[in-house]
């Protein structure tokens, strides 16, 4: 197969766009497509500072070298589960790639603040891992925008992360959660950021590619705790489909974000925080009092002592 | 040729395309690249005897 742009032998054949590209070609092709998604779909404006939700795996990683490449200059934030290994080789790389981006990286310990992983938080809070660590994950992120004057947070959800979920959601008709799954989420000044996915319309496969070809040291260990049985056979079905029709994962979603619209939700604000809430605490702030814990939530900071980040973008 | 895979290591003696080499492994297109001599590589490619192949999976669980 040959590079559709330059005729060079090609790395990967991309069906969904019927081309096969070299990977310079592909590099530049992949890059595009997030700088359109951010534009077309108004993810950062002018005035926007943002900030990357970074894990140490391909996606986020790879989004946090696209968006300073493209000029989106983003600083990053890290939770720290305390899941032995993996956290730490985890955190490693982030500190390489933010060392690398000449970027600042929060690092939010969860041990530190709970003096427990979020297993045990977890088996405390008589939670699946997975809902414990995203209750936490959504506090802390929301947490270090509010405090330190990021306005937008940028995750690395792709397009196989999405369709899945919205798989799901369809399935079952959780109506509720429908609107959740576009690739803006709208903040509320001084309570909520706004959230975006620039790599909405980017596969797996692609993220995975990127990252191989522009050398991105990520981890390719499975947190021990994530592998959720549904929403892996979602994939694996919605890959046959896209198998035997290329292109159906892009149309499902891109037409899902031409019909849904944001729904306005009540909420009260948690009294301490002002994290909105269903009654009068959020549930951060009940568990923190459950543990007896008092004082600020701490966030290390590594890197970029050299910048005056946040900065404001100018695009 | 010497195939890795999630951490085994297999030899293969007959030279074969990588579409072939998936299907061998019962793996698809769609959720593993396939790297040949440490180049990423498209399924019409052929795999000689002596080329070091590694499979990566590129779907995540969560
Ligand atoms: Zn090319
Ligand atoms: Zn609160």
């Amino acid at each position: 197969m040959k590079c559709r742009v330059c005729g060079q032998p090609a790395n990967i054949n991309l069906k969904a766009y019927n081309t096969a590209l070299c990977a310079e070609d592909f590099i530049s092709f992949l890059e595009n497509r997030v700088l359109h998604t951010i534009k077309k779909y108004h993810l950062i404006e002018d005035g926007d500072i943002p900030v990357v939700a970074v894990s140490g795996g391909k996606d986020s990683l790879s989004l946090w070298h696209i968006m300073n490449k493209l000029g989106y200059g983003a600083d990053g934030i890290y939770i720290h589960l305390g899941i032995g290994e993996y956290s730490d080789i985890s955190l490693t790389k982030i500190q390489h790639m933010a060392d690398t981006l000449k970027r600042k990286v929060y690092i939010f310990n969860v041990h530190d603040l709970f003096r427990k992983g979020i297993d045990e938080l977890a088996r405390a809070m008589r939670r699946p891992p997975c809902s414990a660590c995203g209750m936490v994950k959504r506090y802390i992120m929301n947490r270090v925008c509010i405090d330190k004057g990021y306005t937008v947070l940028v995750t690395g959800h792709n397009i196989d992360d999405e369709a899945s979920a919205l798989f799901g959601n369809l399935l079952y008709w959780k109506r509720e959660y429908l609107w959740k799954k576009n690739m803006v989420l709208h903040g509320i000044e001084g309570h909520l950021s706004k959230k975006v996915k620039p790599l909405f319309l980017c596969s797996e496969r692609e993220m995975a590619a990127y990252a191989i070809l522009c050398n991105i040291d990520y981890i390719y260990e499975e947190c021990p705790f994530s592998v959720d049985a549904k929403s892996l056979v979602y994939k694996g079905m919605l890959n046959k489909l896209e198998e035997l029709s290329p292109g159906t994962k892009i149309r499902f979603l891109k037409g899902y974000v031409k019909m849904v619209k944001e729904e306005v939700e009540e909420r009260d604000y948690c009294a301490i925080c002002g994290y909105p809430s269903y009654g009068g605490k959020c549930n951060f702030c009940r568990l923190l009092e459950r543990f007896k814990i008092q004082g600020n939530i701490y966030f290390e900071e590594h890197g970029a002592c050299n910048l005056d980040s946040p900065q404001r973008m100018v695009t | 040729m010497r195939v890795e895979w999630d951490g085994r290591a297999l030899e293969l003696v007959k030279p074969m395309l990588v579409s072939k080499l998936l299907e061998h492994f019962s793996l698809s297109n769609e959720t593993h690249l396939v790297i040949v001599n440490g180049r990423l590589v498209t399924e019409d490619q052929k795999i000689g005897k002596d080329d070091e192949v590694k499979f990566v999976r590129v779907v995540s669980g969560g």
